[in-house]
């Protein structure tokens, strides 16, 4: 007699430490587009004029900001982390010098064009402020 | 001797309404493998309990199980890694179960007549004309895609198959590349309808934990992705090209 059981998928999201960890990855997005969205406020706030535009500046100052932003902040390097991880897995085989690039190699490229990438904004903004 | 808790997921078809934990405390040494332990089980303890096996050497891809809620094969898997606390077996996740720990990979077998799971020679050679040769770098595009030994650890590690049993998956989708990506073969046209399909490589979201589990090293994840830049290309090509893309 046949008689197959399909067990259900709920929750299937934390069955596996893997899975907790891709859900966090993709969640991260949201802080992503959290931080568009602050971005572009000032934007909104500039074509306001001046004083619009500084009141914006005082408001990123104020603590809740900044708690804010200091959970972006680590949003987005654990976003950052996690997709260089998967990287090398979302691309066409690589080779150089007759050999295959291996993963560890494109994970750590990328991360260190990703830190450069910061280091180069922020000493910008180190050189432009007022 | 001494001995380890197993627990085994049970589920006869005729009695059970669902599945049920049968415990053991089943005695084994060192080289033991779980493949050997559920042996052992239905030697001396439960004649009744059903599962596949073949090979014992992780090569006919048989004993794939959830050991401890992960994709395992039974026989590359060791009882002595989860004493002394023991473990629990139970079948591949995302399947049917069909009875204990037999599921039903009837899905899977029909995925797999569909990629064309052979090679379609681009250009006929008669005997005279000799073998098809390939250079290393050749052979080194499809080779480990072809490591495959359809064992489905990766169906049970994709949750995007256990929410949706249309996807193509991780296993049918790299034997389907194996082939794409042979210099030999010349079906690719016919292959990328698939690809390109609602339940095709876009039904992938890189988790990546089919890589993880894979006992062969195929890396199902890495032949997907590469199928969503190659279905782009056939997108857009195809404007510019009109009978697709070649590679």
């Amino acid at each position: 007699m046949r008689k197959p059981f399909v067990r259900p998928m709920t929750g299937w999201w934390r069955r596996d430490p893997y899975f907790v960890r891709y859900m966090w990855r993709e969640a991260t997005a949201l802080a992503v587009a959290a931080y568009a969205v602050v971005l572009m406020v000032g934007v909104w706030r500039l074509a306001q004029g001046q004083a619009a535009f500084d009141g914006w500046l005082q408001a990123l100052r104020s603590w809740p900001s900044i708690v804010l932003h200091l959970v972006l902040l680590a949003a987005m390097v654990l976003h950052a982390v996690s997709w260089f991880e998967i990287m090398p897995k979302t691309m066409p085989m690589l080779f150089l010098g007759g050999e295959r690039v291996a993963a560890a190699t494109i994970t750590r490229a990328g991360l260190a064009a990703a830190a450069a990438a910061a280091l180069a904004l922020l000493a910008v903004a180190w050189m432009l402020r007022p | 001797m001494k001995t380890i808790p197993i627990e085994v997921l049970r589920y006869r078809p005729e009695q059970d309404g669902e599945p049920w934990w049968q415990r053991f405390e089943l005695p084994y040494t060192d080289d033991m493998s779980v493949l050997q332990g559920l042996l052992a089980i239905k030697d001396d303890f439960d004649g009744s309990l059903s599962f596949r096996w073949s090979c014992r050497m992780a090569i006919c891809g048989s004993c794939g199980v959830m050991i401890d809620g992960k994709p395992r094969l039974g026989c590359k898997t060791f009882l002595r890694d989860y004493a002394p606390g023991g473990l629990r077996v139970e079948p591949l996740a995302h399947f049917p179960i069909e009875r204990d720990l037999v599921v039903d990979i009837g899905d899977f077998i029909g995925k797999l007549q569909r990629i064309l799971p052979y090679i379609v020679p681009k250009e006929p050679r008669t005997l005279e004309q000799g073998e098809y040769l390939q250079t290393p770098r050749e052979l080194e595009f499809f080779e480990q895609y072809s490591s495959c030994i359809n064992c489905l650890l990766c169906y049970s590690a994709c949750p995007q198959y256990g929410l949706n049993d249309k996807f193509v998956g991780p296993a049918a989708l790299s034997l389907l590349h194996r082939y794409n990506a042979d210099s030999r073969d010349g079906a690719r046209q016919e292959r990328m309808q698939l690809v390109n399909a609602k339940e095709g490589v876009w039904t992938c979201t890189a988790v990546g934990y089919c890589s993880e589990v894979c006992p062969k090293g195929v890396d199902p994840a890495n032949a997907v992705n590469q199928n969503k830049v190659a279905s782009a290309k056939d997108y857009f090509l195809r404007f510019v090209a009109p009978k697709g893309a070649d590679r």
